[in-house]
């Protein structure tokens, strides 16, 4: 789990290019909207992208994704769980 | 009929054209046939946040179009008017090649918003919350001068105060290639580019993104009048000279009132007899001045010629680096653009001090 952790970190930073952050800012518990990476609904988008992409998971429920991008806790949770890749 | 001041001009090139007066910093680079752009510190000017999902030509025309503004004390416009030949190339070609590479299938949706030619121009607007009139032309290499020609008529028939306008374009590793294989850039193997004079085909490209701040009014930061542009789409080398007598003669002027003509010469040897066949008859007497060896040639690099024709006029003065003969004059009064770029899209454009 904490190999999936430290991968799902670079590939936030790699795919919505937060070039300033490195993986140890990213706290696994950190909210990823809002008040912690301040992403927003483009980086959603991205993200339901990154998770169909690489580990083969497709989001069909909107309000799902609330809960499964709430910090790398849960979606790495989430992963391991559903994944297909 | 309202008159076109130029108040405020911001520009992003291969030289350091901010945070400079006139050039005064610039450096003539003969040993490459692509010149890398001078970079801001892109960090004063944009939030990293916002600009993480910025290509280059965004961030280029953010920045060059912050320093018009402030330079013209103006934070906002009755439009927005630019013009680029390619566009937002880098996110269109990352676009197409997710779609290549998936199958059809993950697109997502940050290069496609960000691939659209008027991606600079919205980015700008949302930037300062404007919700006016918002345009982007994409005519090849009168792109700016089609924006400038909106701007002009807008302020003209008073439609428009203030209009902020520019010219915009990025170049990527993939064009370079292209542009390589089609001999629009001077072969690698020639090892040095000279412009004045050259005897190769081809060019050297580069980027790059100037803004202008147009007003119906004069302020304490004018540079000059935009009297009058004008496009035409073919010429023959013949028709040039007699085209510009009579563009001039509707401003009713003559050849010889003009106290410098800024040429937009490439060293492309098939096209620069454009140039040669005025320098060398009606202008043998007036002060020549040429840039691309500084800006390289783009699409909107006639907006990098009208930022050093502003320029001159306002100094009273043409670097050397600019100059493309030894004539001199003790005031330039009236100055003339002339472009072109493969033989096609001729631009006549006079401005004059004010």
């Amino acid at each position: 789990m904490e190999a999936l952790k430290q991968e799902l970190k670079e590939k936030i930073i790699a795919v919505l290019n937060l070039e300033d952050i490195a993986v140890a800012d990213i706290n696994d518990t950190d909210a990823l909207f809002g008040d912690g990476l301040g992403l927003d609904s483009i980086d959603a988008l991205e993200l339901i992208v990154l998770l169909d992409k690489d580990y083969g998971i497709k989001l069909t429920d909107p309000k799902e994704g609330k809960h499964i991008f709430q910090s790398i806790d849960t979606m790495s949770s989430y992963i391991a769980a559903n994944r297909t890749k | 009929m309202g008159k076109t001041y130029i108040n405020g001009i911001g520009c992003v090139s291969a030289q350091k054209t901010f945070d400079t007066v006139f050039l005064e910093e610039a450096v003539l680079n003969e040993s490459l046939n692509v010149l890398p752009l001078e970079l801001p510190t892109y960090k004063d000017y944009i939030s990293p946040i916002a600009a993480r999902r910025m290509s280059k030509a965004v961030k280029n025309g953010i920045v060059a179009s912050t320093i018009a503004m402030k330079e013209a004390h103006v934070d906002t416009f009755d439009a927005i008017i630019t013009g680029t030949g390619m566009g937002c190339i880098e996110d269109s070609d990352k676009f197409l090649k997710a779609i290549i590479d998936n199958n059809e299938e993950f697109l997502t949706p940050t290069s496609f918003i960000q691939s659209t030619h008027n991606t600079v121009g919205a980015q700008i607007a949302l930037g300062m919350t404007c919700k006016a009139y918002n345009f982007t032309y994409v005519n090849a290499a009168v792109s700016f001068e089609s924006a400038v020609f909106d701007a002009k008529m807008q302020i003209d028939a008073d439609e428009s105060k203030t209009i902020l306008v520019g010219g915009i374009d990025e170049m990527t590793d993939y064009t370079q290639r292209l542009f390589k294989l089609a001999g629009f850039i001077k072969n690698d193997e020639e090892g040095s580019f000279p412009i004045l004079n050259s005897k190769s085909k081809g060019t050297v490209f580069s980027e790059g993104a100037t803004f202008f701040v147009l007003e119906n009014k004069k302020s304490t930061s004018t540079y000059v009048e935009i009297v009058d542009i004008e496009m035409v789409n073919s010429l023959e080398v013949s028709e040039v000279e007699s085209k510009i007598i009579s563009f001039l003669k509707q401003n009713n002027l003559e050849v010889s009132d003009v106290d410098a003509v800024v040429l937009g010469i490439n060293g492309d040897m098939e096209f620069d007899n454009y140039y040669k066949s005025i320098s060398e008859s009606a202008f043998k007497n007036t002060p020549q001045v040429y840039y691309k060896h500084l800006s390289g040639e783009y699409n909107t690099a006639s907006a990098f010629g009208l930022f050093v024709g502003s320029k001159i006029i306002k100094a009273q003065q043409i670097p050397d680096i600019l100059k493309a003969n030894a004539i001199t004059k003790s005031e330039i009064k009236h100055l003339l653009l002339y472009n072109q770029y493969r033989g096609i899209d001729h631009s006549f454009t006079l401005i004059s001090k004010c």
